[in-house]
């Protein structure tokens, strides 16, 4: 089947995660216009990147837990108490500022593991060993700090998440080197669409227009080199974006391309079939929580790292923050659908509206109201979608 | 001239893009059994969706008459207001509750002060069940029923709301002879007490035995409404209706070239899972040689399909013993990925729930059991695979727009097709196919046959489960009977007749326990 496929049918087969994207540029156009073009200026690009990127670090780990059709409650305490003990170690007992790093990530494998072990080994359902370990890792976080807040911490570990990356390479008033690792990226995503779209030529598979396939092009290389562009006339590029682009790359490659994504897509899809196609479905739950662990820990340090400190109250409500960015972004609450881009997105349009509302001086409470009602209609917009789709 | 409780007129119905229904035509008397035949896609279930008000009043052109008068039905409580109800393929039983619970859902017996009256439902369902010829207990849970029994609470529940016309679509296909019998008896008490039924259904000789006219349907058109008689030609009449071409032969032709013994089992024996002590399959043993088809033929509840789930990657049952023999040489099988890589496949009987991941594409599905083979140090190579699907597209003739297309959108057939090319893909050796052909076309079901006859022209050998006698004498070389759990006969294809298998199938009857059956 050759040929190209026009707007509207890339557009229609493509509405669950197009949908998203199409929303995300409305809201930050909306928020433009209301805070009076504040929400777009260089440094407020660069918070909002700061402020939300445990959130979308978090999102990354739950969408695959989501895929594979399940849910993890306890990513708040997880940030909390591998912060915390990376907060201990590097505070009061003088450890050199990668130590604390390690003993957070070693935490976080070991939670992982344990939430991994209970929930595939044992068949306790996610939903309730994560409960489970959203009040064991409180408790075990207010343990570690004796109930008290620690802080400051040494000028290296808070670099991780409120560093830059400014003045390699110079520039007057703007940062050249940001520019270029923004360049590179954008030759790269050139160089990846068109190899793909000739391979799926190649392979004789449907492919938008030439023309679409270029504007298409253009408009991501300009989104992206206006972001640079905001970025490098702020404060260069921040240490957490690095972390933020290499995970999600990392995280899409493995959800898309590997064994292991496959499995934890077809176990969402159908765990029945998975079983008698041969997926050992038990090490796929065990690797969708040890990973989540992991991921939260990487969380963990990025928020102790961004507050200068470690509070027995850190990071309560993140895993519905978290939740909540892959519903908007086109997950399924039945597993089997859903991408790291898509809750990467669906993080931001979150991220976009709390930023926007807060500079506009909205009242916490209202926020919430409306935080709600954009995931209850997000999550609607798809069931809308599949019952459409399921009409014949 | 007879009077016609049911007329449509003219029905059209589109989808986007699909005319599913055009202009078709459908005439059913007061107090007949009418059958309707057609493919799989012909459009029966969208015409009984249209006249059941789920396609409500609108959204269709042509007009509904019943008992003489235009019905515009925007629902399903409009429809069965005037005793129209239609019994699903797919059963609508909430499990945890109880028969009575069932009966009356959405249709509570209500007392005084709008709470239900549990005397009062609990006696009308016993009447319901007596009626329908069932000896049960109106609390019991209906899970704790099999499958024929539970078809039998949906006509009871129907029956709670003064059916005038029963729509039954494909009623028998999940059940075995027994029940299927006794089902179609009921549609003829149910017949003299002057209800008519509507009933769809693959089994041609089911629409013979019971019912007096027959419409066909063919891609959204009806050929013609005949009356059934009980001469020969009658079947062959509507399956040159129903795919528009003799059908000389349902089963395609063979060279029967049988070599050395491939496969072999040695006192399996499996015991329930959740029920101890309770045997499934009882040391049964059977070989298969290079390029055999072997049938194994048994009721439904024979342990056919725990017999082959156990082989396969043990996964279904527990404390299983015996042993597994691949070239002579005893292999050892401890889980499904293990299974794969000895070169066993297992296409299941219920490839909805356990064959396929609906939501995803014919591509992702077909390399779903062989992702090793295209995957270097874990990566996926997703040209490659889009290579291979598109091959079996081809080699399969599976048909779809593309390899991309969602599985759940394809016809039973085709997905059908997709999972055997997802076990070819295996590089299977023995492959088990557990009712290959159940809710699948009659030119689908052919096309079937003829892949089996290529994988054992290639050396694979095929074990068919099956409970349609028909279908195994016209594919198998050789055929096991399987009754209780046991394997009860082994009989070469030329010497098998449908009367005598039916007897080893149900040998051990008298000595088992009844409780097996359940």
């Amino acid at each position: 089947m050759t040929g190209t496929a026009n707007i509207r049918e890339l557009l229609t087969r493509n509405i669950r995660t197009s949908g998203i994207y199409i929303a995300f540029v409305a809201i930050v156009a909306l928020f433009f216009f209301l805070t009076g073009g504040t929400s777009l200026s260089p440094q407020n690009v660069t918070n909002l990147v700061l402020q939300y990127s445990y959130i979308l670090i978090l999102a990354i780990g739950m969408v695959m837990v989501i895929i594979a059709g399940h849910i993890d409650l306890s990513v708040g305490s997880v940030v909390a108490v591998t912060g915390a003990i990376s907060a201990v170690l590097v505070i009061k007992h003088d450890v050199p500022w990668w130590g604390g790093v390690l003993a957070a990530l070693g935490t976080g494998v070991l939670i992982g593991a344990w939430q991994g072990f209970w929930v595939a080994f044992v068949g306790i359902p996610a939903f309730i060993t994560t409960l489970a370990g959203m009040l064991l890792f409180r408790g075990l976080t207010l343990l570690v700090l004796g109930n008290i807040s620690l802080s400051p911490f040494p000028a290296q570990y808070q670099k991780i998440a409120s560093g830059f990356q400014n003045g390699l390479l110079g520039g007057d008033g703007y940062d050249v080197f940001t520019l270029v690792v923004f360049g590179v990226a954008v030759a790269g995503y050139f160089f990846s669409a068109w190899r793909t779209r000739s391979q799926r030529i190649a392979y004789e598979q449907p492919v938008e227009a030439f023309p679409l396939f270029i504007v298409k092009l253009v408009v991501v290389a300009a989104v992206v080199m206006w972001f640079a562009w905001q970025l490098a006339n702020a404060r260069g590029l921040p240490n957490v974006l690095i972390i933020l682009a290499i995970l999600v790359i990392a995280y899409s490659l493995v959800t898309q391309r590997t064994v292991f994504g496959r499995h934890v897509y077809a176990v969402g899809g159908n765990l029945a079939a998975a079983m008698l196609s041969g997926v050992k479905v038990r090490w796929v739950n065990f690797g969708v929580m040890l990973n989540m662990g992991v991921l939260a820990s990487v969380a963990g340090i990025v928020y102790s790292s961004r507050s200068n400190g470690a509070q027995p109250a850190a990071g309560n409500m993140f895993e519905l923050d978290a939740i909540a960015a892959c519903f908007i972004g086109g997950a399924a609450v039945t597993g089997g659908v859903g991408r790291v881009t898509g809750a990467i997105v669906g993080g931001l349009i979150m991220a976009v509206m709390s930023n926007g509302m807060q500079l506009m001086g909205v009242d916490q409470s209202v926020q919430s109201v409306v935080k709600g009602l954009v995931l209850l209609l997000a999550v609607a917009f798809d069931v809308y979608n599949k019952r459409r789709a399921g009409a014949r | 001239m007879p009077k016609h409780i049911l007329e449509m007129r003219k029905i059209t119905k589109t989808f986007p893009g699909v005319k599913a229904l055009s202009e078709v035509e459908l005439s059913v008397i007061d107090g007949e059994i009418h059958g309707i035949c057609g493919e799989n896609g012909a459009g029966k279930s969208t015409l009984m969706k249209v006249l059941s008000g789920v396609y409500p009043y609108g959204t269709y052109e042509g007009d509904i008459v019943f008992d003489d008068e235009v019905q515009k039905f925007h629902s399903i409580p409009d429809s069965e207001h005037k005793g129209i109800v239609i019994i699903h393929q797919e059963l609508a039983l909430i499990p945890y509750l109880s028969v009575a619970e069932n009966i009356f859902l959405g249709n509570e017996r209500r007392g005084k002060n709008g709470m239900i009256d549990w005397n009062q439902t609990n006696h009308d369902a016993m009447r319901l069940l007596e009626q329908v010829g069932l000896d049960e207990n109106p609390t019991t849970p209906v899970n704790q029923l099999g499958v024929g029994k539970q078809q039998l609470i949906e006509i009871a529940k129907a029956l709670s709301k003064d059916v005038r016309l029963l729509i039954l679509d494909e009623p028998t296909s999940a059940l075995n002879d027994d029940d299927s019998e006794h089902l179609l008896g009921l549609l003829r008490t149910l017949k003299e007490r002057g209800i008519t039924s509507i009933m769809i259904s693959h089994k041609l000789n089911e629409i013979q035995e019971v019912c007096d006219r027959t419409t066909i349907i063919r891609d959204g058109h009806t050929i013609e409404t005949i009356d059934v008689v009980n001469e020969a030609g009658i079947q062959d009449r509507i399956i040159r209706g129903m795919v528009g071409r003799d059908l000389t032969n349902r089963y395609p032709k063979r060279e029967h070239v049988v070599g050395d013994e491939l496969f072999r089992v040695e006192d399996w024996t499996v015991y329930h899972p959740t029920q101890p002590g309770r045997v499934v399959v009882d040391n049964a043993s059977f070989n298969v040689r290079k390029g055999e088809v072997v049938g194994i033929a048994g009721v439904m509840g024979a342990g056919r399909t725990e017999l082959a789930m156990s082989l396969f990657g043990r996964s279904y049952g527990r404390d299983i013993s015996g042993r597994m023999y691949m070239h002579g040489e005893e292999i050892h099988v401890r889980d499904v990925s293990e299974a794969i890589k000895n070169g066993l496949a297992y296409a299941t009987e219920d490839r909805k729930r356990y064959g396929l991941n609906l939501i995803d594409d014919v591509r992702r599905n077909i390399s779903s059991a062989a992702l090793f083979k295209l995957a270097k140090r874990g990566w996926v190579d997703g040209n490659k695979e889009i290579k291979v699907a598109e091959e079996y597209r081809g080699s399969m003739n599976i048909k779809t727009p593309s390899v991309m297309q969602t599985v759940g959108n394809l016809s039973g057939g085709n997905q059908q097709k997709v999972v055997l090319s997802k076990w070819i893909y295996s590089d299977a050796e023995v492959m088990i196919l557990d009712e290959p052909t159940r809710g699948i076309d009659v030119g689908a079901k052919y096309e079937i046959y003829t892949i089996v006859n290529r994988l054992v022209a290639a050396g694979k050998a095929v074990i068919i489960i099956s409970s349609e006698l028909p279908e195994l004498l016209g594919t198998c070389d050789r055929i096991y009977t399987l009754a209780f759990g046991v394997v009860t006969g082994e009989v070469p294809v030329a010497e098998a007749t449908q009367e005598g298998l039916m007897t080893l199938m149900t040998q051990e009857k008298a000595t088992k326990d009844k409780e097996v059956r359940a």
